[in-house]
């Protein structure tokens, strides 16, 4: 594999107007005689297909929910980030760029934050257009937000449902070139495999999940938008059925997987409250704002909060961190919140939980100004814990939420496949170690809206490409490998279920192995451990999981088995990434590379670099490869909040 | 935080697949904390007619946090349950006494075909928007986002319409079956902002028209729509749509 960024030459600020002037074009007359498969309809999905197909090309769309209005991009709440500086308070591309890289620990590629910093502005002139409705001042002009990790107010919002709306934008545009007949939409399919022909990305097998058919497709290029891999701990703040498992089987092919250790931990969220557990909801972050970080002073202290005397108290963020108090950033919030409750100091039944109280900041300013601010937030919270913040402090404790690591790209958003290319959170490219708020959605609408047509493009103009049916060898094979694995899953399942474990079983513990060994604090020595533990829970998965159903029908027990068992081989990559990594940067906190004041310390001599992991087949250790960042812009610098 | 746990009868309809014939079976569920959505007392359920050799229950959900629009059923007469402006994913067990008996069906219209158990197609909702529920721009050469202002009650009212989550409890509960609802919602965030006014005639005909064409039923002023959604959207959005397909009937 040889890892080729194709940066452009020439100064940061030109190098995507350079880059634009010198990607090969292709006739609008003859787009048309080329298809694109797009799999998935989030952000990035849903606003490639729809350019792809604007410009002329003949779009594929594929989802896994009954409607492409579904994906998980429409959870997010925070906001959207964009450069234009509407608030006259010094913003600009340069800032946006520099926030960004320095956000992300400084382990993400110039070239493409810059590029992401100058489309933001687009994006929001693209949204307006499209009807999504923004927060507006009252004369009638766009409202913005502050948000972590910066000082001007950039942010646009429409009020908690950001990403509800963008989506639904997306989706709008995916919905116009539904009926113009220029997408065909696939949904309830899964990706079950990626299809080569002479080395390139040609296709895809999916398994339609009412009637478990498996299909095939062809195309000329196919796009990964497929999300990220936090479902990997089981628990998180994903949708359920979001998954690694389109990205896996590129990897499998022979894309290069970046990163993988790289999981975002955010710090507010509603803990953990029983073995039954599904999935963990986000509190936003904004409530930082206002709210007091606190634990006992005296670990195993079970009083009510209300009990506890202002001496008693642990204010351990304010304490440690005088500047920035409860509003340093998510990883140090999150790392702390774990290191009160493994000192015994956790509240709440499982006493993993920190508490998050308001009562100052409603001393201070009054009831009603809290409410306005954070109403809808303390409403959210009563609904599903029955305890109103009013009244008595919130619990949160950090759950996995984002993870910046992704299938490699270069500077076109294409993997080490020629022909296939990954967008949007299913990509390693922008955010380094650690992504800041409101930044996601931006991404994942600059490589859909602004990006991808360029690259798909330039890819078509100057590849030679065979004709391909769908009846080469090589789709027959990849469907008969898919029908294997299906046999190979249910296999255990022969006998009944005695002495059997369900498929959530076995993924609720590849989840706590994940999470006690690869989650929030990282040393050798657990990584170790999860590296040895880990083929004995694949065994397991293999030998012991119960199906119940066939292949042949709606059968969301196999469906949730065919995501675990590449989540069990994806592991692996994760523990190792995370292990050859001996440094600390952004999220990744190795407990050998602190400061003296038990802060994360990066080492730009060893790890500047970007990790990418080759697979080598079953059983063989996969290889590293080390994409170099070079910061020719701006100078790394170790971060404090001190 | 304070949890107990409470012990319930579940009846519900299980179908094999969309030719098969459903009927309701009865499960008792033991030991179910009141901490739990409702969705984790279903996987519960199905955690043990899986261990026990017998199909579990299909049913669609994904963010449960209620936004996606993913899940739904009818628990007692009622779409997403007892509680009011609640998703099912959001509806905690806690609102449920020890005993109870809930009776759970699928989103039951005419356009919702069922393809097994709990999980409908409501494809229809999608072919709704593809006839008109959008602003015809394509990506790229839009003005500056503040080259339109728009006042922020305007904004406002936009996205109280915009909310819509398009789950199809609005039509799951409506005697006549309509989706006057859903699409009075989209027709009325596109007719309140500037961007949607060229096209604002079109899209009231052609969305009007194909809800007629998918099979949904008309609107008698009910309201139970409005009394299930999950969002709060108001049928005042319904009104809206009439206003908008009669000018658009009448003026051309």
């Amino acid at each position: 594999m040889e890892l080729k960024p194709n940066v452009p030459e020439g100064p940061l600020a030109e190098k995507w107007d350079k880059h634009r002037f010198s990607s090969k074009l292709v006739n609008p007359a003859n787009r048309r005689k080329h298809k694109i498969i797009v799999v998935g309809t989030g952000l990035a999905g849903a606003s490639a297909s729809a350019t792809l197909a604007e410009q002329g090309y003949e779009v594929s769309t594929f989802c896994i929910q009954d409607s492409p209005r579904r994906a998980h991009s429409i959870a997010a709440q925070g906001g959207i980030n964009a450069a234009k500086n509407y608030q006259n308070d010094g913003d600009s591309v340069q800032r946006l760029f520099y926030d960004t890289i320095k956000g992300g620990d400084f382990r993400s590629r110039e070239a493409n934050v810059y590029r992401l910093a100058q489309v933001s502005n687009n994006i929001i002139d693209q949204c307006v257009a499209q009807g999504v409705p923004f927060a507006r001042e009252y004369g009638g002009t766009l409202a913005n937000r502050s948000f972590g990790g910066a000082q001007v107010s950039r942010t646009f919002y429409a009020r908690g449902q950001t990403g509800q709306q963008l989506l639904l934008g997306a989706y709008s545009a995916l919905s116009r070139q539904i009926k113009a007949g220029n997408v065909s939409i696939h949904s309830r399919q899964e990706m079950m495999e990626l299809v080569l022909v002479d080395g390139k990305a040609r296709g895809i097998v999916t398994r339609n999940v009412i009637t478990g058919k498996l299909e095939t497709h062809a195309a000329d290029a196919i796009i990964l938008a497929t999300g990220g891999y936090g479902n990997a701990y089981f628990l998180s703040t994903n949708a359920m059925a979001s998954n690694v498992t389109a990205a896996w089987r590129a990897h499998k092919k022979g894309a290069g997987f970046a990163n993988p250790c790289f999981v975002q931990i955010h710090p507010t969220c509603i803990p953990v409250h029983g073995s039954f557990q599904s999935k963990l909801t986000l509190m936003s972050e904004s409530l930082r704002n206002d709210g007091r970080v606190w634990v006992p002073a005296t670990p195993g202290d079970t009083r009510k909060p209300a009990s506890i005397p202002e001496e008693e108290r642990d204010y351990y963020l304010e304490s440690k961190y005088p500047s920035f108090g409860n509003l340093v950033p998510r990883d140090v919030a999150s790392r702390n919140a774990k290191e009160q409750c493994d000192a015994g100091k956790g509240v709440g039944t499982t006493n993993l939980a920190v508490y998050l109280d308001f009562a100052d900041a409603i001393h201070r300013d009054g009831k009603e100004t809290i409410l306005k601010k954070y109403g809808n937030l303390f409403q959210m919270y009563e609904k599903i814990t029955d305890s109103n913040p009013l009244y008595e402090p919130m619990m949160i404790y950090p759950a996995v939420h984002y993870t910046m690591g992704g299938l490699w790209v270069d500077y076109n958003l294409m993997t080490t496949i020629p022909g296939l290319f990954a967008i949007g959170e299913c990509n390693f490219s922008d955010h380094g170690a650690n992504r800041l708020g409101a930044s996601a959605l931006m991404q994942g609408l600059a490589d859909g809206y602004f990006i991808i047509g360029t690259s798909i493009a330039n890819y078509i103009g100057s590849t030679s490409l065979e004709e391909v049916s769908g009846d080469e060898p090589a789709f027959s094979d990849a469907t008969c490998g898919v029908k294997d694995r299906i046999k190979a899953l249910l296999n255990s399942s022969e006998g009944g279920p005695e002495g059997k474990l369900s498929v959530d079983e076995i993924h609720k513990e590849l989840g706590l192995l994940l999470w006690d060994y690869c989650g929030m604090a990282r040393n050798q020595e657990g990584l170790e451990k999860a590296l040895s533990l880990l083929p004995q829970i694949q065994e397991k998965f293999w030998s012991r999981v119960y199906i119940p159903g066939t292949g042949d029908e709606l059968n969301q027990s196999l469906e949730r088995a065919g995501r675990l068992a590449d989540f069990l081989e994806f592991a692996e990559i994760m523990i190792l990434d995370a292990l050859d990594r001996e440094e600390s940067c952004g999220c990744h906190l190795r407990e050998e590379s602190q400061t003296d004041e038990n802060e994360a310390k990066r080492d730009d001599a060893n790890f500047s670099h970007v990790a990418v992991w080759e697979y080598q087949g079953k059983g063989a250790r996969p290889h590293l490869h080390r994409e170099k960042l070079t910061f020719e812009n701006v100078t790394p610098s170790q971060r404090s909040y001190k | 935080m304070s949890t107990k746990s409470i012990d319930l009868t579940l009846e519900i309809w299980r179908q094999k697949d969309s030719k098969s014939k459903g009927d309701f079976e009865k499960y008792s569920l033991e030991n179910i904390s009141t901490g739990m959505s409702f969705l984790e007392m279903l996987d519960v359920l199905n955690e043990n007619l899986t261990g026990r050799g017998l199909d579990p229950v299909a049913f669609d959900h994904d963010c449960r946090e209620g936004i996606c629009g993913m899940c739904g059923a009818v628990i007692n007469g009622i779409a997403h349950g007892p509680e009011p402006e609640t998703t099912l994913c959001q509806l905690h067990m806690r609102h449920f006494n020890d005993g109870d008996i809930l009776v759970i069906e699928p989103f039951r219209s005419r356009a919702f075909p069922i393809h097994k158990d709990l999980i409908t197609d409501r494809s229809a909702l999608d072919r709704i928007i593809q006839a008109g529920g959008y602003v015809s721009v394509n990506t790229g050469g839009t003005p500056d986002g503040n080259a339109i202002p728009i006042p922020s009650a305007t904004a406002e009212s936009a996205m109280d319409a915009a909310a819509c989550i398009g789950c199809g409890a609005c039509v799951a509960s409506c005697p006549n079956g309509a989706a006057m609802l859903f699409t009075g919602a989209k027709i009325s965030q596109l007719s309140l902002l500037p961007q949607g006014q060229p096209e604002r005639k079109e899209r009231a005909m052609a969305m009007v028209t194909t809800m007629d064409k998918e099979g949904f039923g008309n609107c008698t002023n009910e309201r139970e729509c409005e009394a299930v959604c999950p969002k709060r959207v108001s049928i005042a959005n319904i009104a809206r749509m009439n206003r908008e397909f009669v000018k658009a009937a009448l003026l051309g």
